[in-house]
């Protein structure tokens, strides 16, 4: 779990940036959109592991969730969890579930209308495209919004996730964990921030 | 200091023994002193009932000064009950109010049967200690002098910290997942933590994890509700510290 | 003439276990496999004990009534084990370690037994530490050493409070390499009910399967009892609950010899009881009497008003306290023995100067403590002037790092500051020194079966010195007991296999069920723990820390007639094929009151006042220690070693003289 969280921390760094990019120049964002889509290496390599991380961080979040559930047998009558752990800590697998289905709407989204694009119309390369997609995907306000949500579960998904993948590779050290555990929650607070804000500033920006 | 006792309403967890279903039953407490023990005010529960001709509530207990980790239960959602740092035992009346519900049940956890009333089986835990939690030297006397080696105080204090655990069982108790980590890291770090330790360092952190799998705890996802609970005040740089322990013997143990 | 041989090894005093250990019959590893050994407690003693014995080759069979081998009441204690390391370099030496120890027990305990214990001493800490026992260390990276009561040099090794939790949990740990390798067979959840014994030697045991209720035999070649001491039967106690004699008790009753029963250790602080549901004393570490003054009012009226709270023990001034321990012996002051201390209390409370509710407390004061390291503190830290919150805020932090756990764990129970306003304290049983008689070897008047630990008489005397029950315990189970069984064993190499289908076995077995059954079947109206309850009033009030003729004789009357009331009254709820925690307690509650008018008994003839034993008859009428105990070596320097003839009161008293080559005899003087 945590090897594959750490992957997809990276990973959600290079997203935001990519998606930063359209916040400042249509066409930096359409150079490296292009580079992303057509890139063999990224397209055949990098995108396949992409995946494999995401199943299997998914997987094994399944997998544990259920093994943990059978570990538990009869459950408490009366259980105050909250004295001593944080929601986010236990609900791993609700906010999980959540952002797989967000990822689901997202694929659909953008990589199921790249597959048709590339694949199946077998369009012509246009590498000016992306912008002008992106921009007018964000203006339908129910759109944003679902986004957004999602936004919020990822947030309190990294607030735990983030120190918590430290903690289980053997980090942890009574000096620099404090510092951990505050970068993860600004973490957990800027890059779902950071989406919002790219979605947000779209939407808001549209011209009609 | 209030003159009147409490009065309590209990709903404890009642089971005849392992094979039949238990179930929650209620009893009612009168002229409870703020200075009892925990176990005192069980203790005049079942005085009651005896004199009623009712079979008492068995519960685990013994020394009854917080160390031997004999006493258990799962007070109003928490493990030994609302108070930090303490065991069942010591926890005191004092932190409950006239009019009280208090919902008593056993120690939960597929690891951990349950044999009667709030009695729990604890022995996996033992066998977990059976798998590596020692050192391999035999008794002579003949070992060499215990000065012969130094070793760094901050790290014999945090190997006396680990080895404070006193096997209640409060950790997996708690645990969403009822994972025994803290309780096998705890062994693991305290010799993990001396040079004494180190020489079967490897296999031991194997043969724990190995046989804590086999029973049937469940997996740390950090939430560190455990070290919250613990009596002993265990902490989660223990279990960082075995995972550390089971990386580097995955890594560098021989096939 | 006799019939206690205690096989002590002849020559110089410190060449006896050497000696002995080189004259004594050995088992060779090959027949090790061939014999079984029956180890009944899984504490310091039964713990070091199985796992030494497994190590060696021999079959065992490990028996404890908790959970888990690692419950053991030796967990509970808290400052220390000695060992005469001189690693401070402060002249100690096996001899000092000796001579304390003898001199602490009131020259009441076996030389050679207590030599031999110093010698090994120093192995038991280097066996430890190869372990992994995280002792305290200094900055260098060496073990620290400590200071205890009655004794003048730092050889007391410690684990922060918890010294006994630390040391189990290593034999603990030894025990599970060997149940690993299926050498001890472990039997938690089992109650030793009976020995048997087969052509005069120890056979094997009936065990109770405390979660099913099953009655088990269990046979092998010889049997260990390392039961714990019988504290309990006062029912109000620092002993664990469960804690309790009936293994001692019934090889008592099958041959073994039960010696000095009356000397018990009351220990000085602990805290009082606060009601009748009261089920458990808790102790606080004796370091605590380094920086506490012990005092009760100087003028009765003041105790009316601290009792009903309208006066707050800080607004009596110093005229107004009585610290009666620095008035009574101004050379010890509050640092007097164990014994001293608890029967100054007692005088004091008694006198009706008790400052709590139930008149059983007096005020342990660290204030002065704290004024005195706030002064010091500030002066190290610079500052010249320092104002009083300023000390008391600096003292109080001093006190913090040396007692925090301590003070923490006082307040948890009785909801006081201790920084703020006096601890109050009263005496507790704690451990008792008297047990099962063993001769040097360890073994009990049974041949085959063995004593070790709390649960036989051998080392401490009439008086027990702090920090010496750990390092017993150990000596006994690691060093002891694995040479000399070998002496017994050797004879047994082709005995093979004990059945236990034998006679004795269905005999032993048929007794414990008719017990049983007797006991279920009474049905009566009371709980077993008023019964329970009635007999520790007794014992305290009559053979608490002080006795006498009349108390005593007045103490077999009453607890016979609450014997007889138990097995006419007592009412056990549920069934015996059960886990039954009221049928377990009714039959500790059995032996209890047996050995409870064994202990009068005892304590009636034990004419002289000797450590923890306090005869009233017996003290001194004039000069400087009038009023103090009066030991008399005259007529009882010897071991009372008392034999069952089927009635407590009619045990046959058997001596042994106990000879001091190698101390002369002193009259012990704190003043």
């Amino acid at each position: 779990m945590a090897l594959s969280g750490f992957f997809l921390l990276f990973f959600l760094l290079m997203h935001l940036s990519i998606n930063l990019l359209s916040v400042f120049s249509e066409d930096a964002f359409n150079t490296v959109s292009h580079f992303m889509g057509y890139n063999p290496l990224i397209q055949f390599l990098m995108q396949p592991i992409l995946i494999a991380g995401i199943i299997f961080h998914l997987v094994m979040g399944m997998v544990l969730e259920m093994k943990n559930r059978k570990a538990r047998g009869v459950s408490y009558a009366k259980n105050n969890a909250a004295a001593n752990s944080t929601w986010m800590s236990r609900n791993m697998i609700i906010t999980g579930i959540m952002i797989l289905l967000f990822l689901v709407a997202h694929m659909i989204d953008f990589w199921a209308h790249e597959i048709d694009y590339k694949y199946i119309a077998a369009n012509a390369e246009d590498p000016t495209r992306y912008w002008e997609e992106l921009h007018h995907k964000m203006g339908d306000p129910l759109h944003v919004g679902i986004y957004v949500v999602a936004f919020v579960f990822l947030s309190l998904h990294l607030m735990h996730g983030f120190q918590s993948a430290f903690q289980s590779v053997g980090f942890n050290h009574n000096k620099y964990t404090p510092a951990i555990k505050k970068l993860g929650t600004l973490y957990a607070i800027l890059v779902p921030l950071g989406f919002i804000f790219v979605a947000l500033f779209h939407f808001l920006t549209q011209s009609h | 200091m209030s003159d009147k006792g409490m009065n309590l309403t209990l709903k404890i967890w009642r089971q005849k023994d392992s094979k039949s279903k238990g179930k929650m039953e209620t009893y009612k407490l009168s002229d409870i002193s703020e200075h009892m023990s925990f176990l005192e005010m069980l203790d005049v529960l079942n005085e009651q009932l005896i004199n009623e001709g009712q079979e008492p509530v068995a519960f685990d207990h013994d020394c009854r000064e917080g160390i031997c980790g004999m006493c258990s239960l799962y007070i109003n959602g928490e493990a030994h009950g609302p108070d930090r740092g303490i065991t069942t035992c010591q926890l005191h009346m004092r932190m409950f109010n006239d009019g009280d519900t208090i919902v008593i049940e056993p120690w939960r956890a597929a690891a951990f049967p349950v044999t009667k009333d709030l009695i729990v089986d604890r022995s996996a835990m033992d066998r977990i200690q059976q798998a590596g939690g020692f050192i391999s030297v035999n008794t002579s006397g003949n070992t060499q002098d215990a000065n012969a080696i130094p070793i760094n105080k901050s790290d014999a204090d945090k190997s006396f910290d680990a080895a404070a655990c006193i096997g209640c069982g409060a950790c997996v108790a708690t645990c969403k997942n009822a994972s025994a980590m803290l309780f096998v890291s705890a062994k693991i770090s305290q010799f993990a933590l001396l040079p004494q330790g180190q020489v079967e360092a490897k296999e031991r952190v194997d043969n724990m994890v190995k046989q804590m799998d086999l029973e049937g705890f469940g997996n740390c996802t950090n939430t560190g509700a455990c070290e919250a609970e613990c009596p002993k005040g265990i902490s989660l740089e223990n279990i960082a510290r075995m995972n550390r322990e089971f990386i580097k013997s995955a890594v560098l143990k021989d096939k | 003439m006799s019939v206690l041989n205690s096989k002590v090894p002849t020559g110089p005093i410190k060449d006896k276990w050497t000696k002995h250990k080189n004259d004594i019959n050995l088992v060779n590893p090959a027949n090790k496999r061939l014999i079984d050994v029956i180890v009944v407690g899984t504490g310091l003693a039964g713990g070091a004990a199985s796992a030494s014995l497994a190590e060696m080759g021999y079959n065992v069979k490990s028996f404890a009534y908790q959970d888990s081998p690692r419950r053991a009441h030796s967990i509970a204690a808290q400052g220390g084990i000695n060992a005469a390391k001189n690693y401070q370099n402060d002249g100690d030496s096996v001899y000092r370690l000796f001579y304390d120890t003898v001199k602490g027990g009131d020259y009441r305990s076996r030389e050679a037994n207590v030599y031999r214990l110093a010698e090994v001493s120093a192995n038991i800490i280097d066996q430890c530490v190869a372990q992994g026992v995280p002792f305290g260390r200094e900055y260098g990276g060496l073990l620290a050493n400590r200071s205890f009561g009655g004794v003048l040099v730092s050889r007391t090794f410690y684990a922060k409070g918890q010294t006994g939790q630390q040391l189990l949990l290593g034999a603990y740990a030894a025990m599970n390499r060997q149940i690993g390798k299926g050498k001890i067979k472990m039997y938690n959840r089992h109650e030793m009910l009976e020995l048997v014994v087969v052509d005069g030697k120890a056979r094997g045991i009936i065990a109770r399967d405390m979660v099913t209720g099953e009655i088990e035999r269990h046979s092998a070649h010889a049997v260990v009892i390392a039961s714990g001491g019988y504290g309990n039967v006062f029912y109000l106690s620092t002993n664990a609950m469960g804690s309790n004699v009936t293994a001692a008790w019934r090889i008592h009753k099958k041959g073994a010899f039960f010696a000095n029963p009356c000397y018990t250790q009351i220990h000085p602080t602990c805290i009082p009881r606060s009601g009748d549901y009261q089920s458990k004393l808790t102790l606080m570490s004796e370091s605590l009497r380094n920086d506490g003054r012990i005092w009760v009012p100087k003028n009765i009226e003041d105790v009316e008003g601290i009792r009903t709270g309208k006066i707050k023990p800080k607004d009596l001034s110093e005229d107004q306290r009585d610290y009666y321990l620095e008035r009574r012996y101004p050379a010890f002051g509050n640092l007097v023995p164990r014994d001293v201390a608890s029967r100054a209390a007692k005088e004091r409370c008694d006198a009706g100067y008790g400052v709590n509710a139930t008149g059983e407390a007096v005020f342990l004061d660290f204030a002065s403590a704290i004024q005195r390291y706030g002064k010091e503190r500030a002066y190290v830290q610079g500052h010249k002037n320092p104002t009083q919150e300023e000390i008391t805020r600096l003292g109080e932090q001093v006190i913090e790092e040396k007692y925090g756990n301590l003070f923490q764990m006082y307040e948890k129970i009785t909801a006081d500051n201790p920084y703020k306003t006096p601890m109050m304290i009263y005496p507790a049983v704690h451990y008792t020194m008297g047990g099962i008689w063993v001769d040097y070897n360890l073994m009990t008047t049974i041949p085959g079966c063995y004593c070790a630990g709390e649960a036989n008489f051998s080392d401490h005397g009439a008086n027990r010195l702090g920090a010496s029950a750990l390092m017993q315990g150990l000596a006994d189970g690691y060093f002891v007991l694995p040479y000399t069984i070998g002496d017994f064993l050797a004879d047994e190499i082709r005995t093979g296999e004990i059945p236990t289908n034998l006679p004795e076995f269905d005999e032993a077995e048929k007794e414990v069920k008719d017990r049983i059954e007797k006991l279920m079947n009474i049905k009566g109206s009371k709980s077993v723990d008023h019964f329970h309850k009635e007999l520790g009033k007794v014992m305290w009030n009559n053979c608490g820390m002080s006795r006498n003729e009349a108390g005593l004789k007045d103490a077999i009357v009453k607890i016979k007639a609450i014997r007889e009331e138990f097995w006419k009254d007592v009412r056990i709820p549920g069934t015996a094929n059960e886990l039954n925690p009221e049928l377990e307690k009714a039959m500790r509650l059995v032996d209890f009151l047996e050995l409870g008018e064994l202990f009068a008994v005892d304590a009636l003839h034990r004419k002289e006042s000797c450590g923890g034993h306090f005869r009233e008859e017996s003290v001194e009428l004039d000069g400087e220690q009038k009023g103090e105990a009066k030991r008399d070596d005259v007529n009882f320097k010897y071991v009372a070693a008392w034999e069952w003839t089927g009635n407590p009161s009619e045990a046959k008293l058997n001596k042994e003289e106990l000879e001091f080559n190698d101390i002369e005899l002193k009259q012990r003087s704190y003043k």
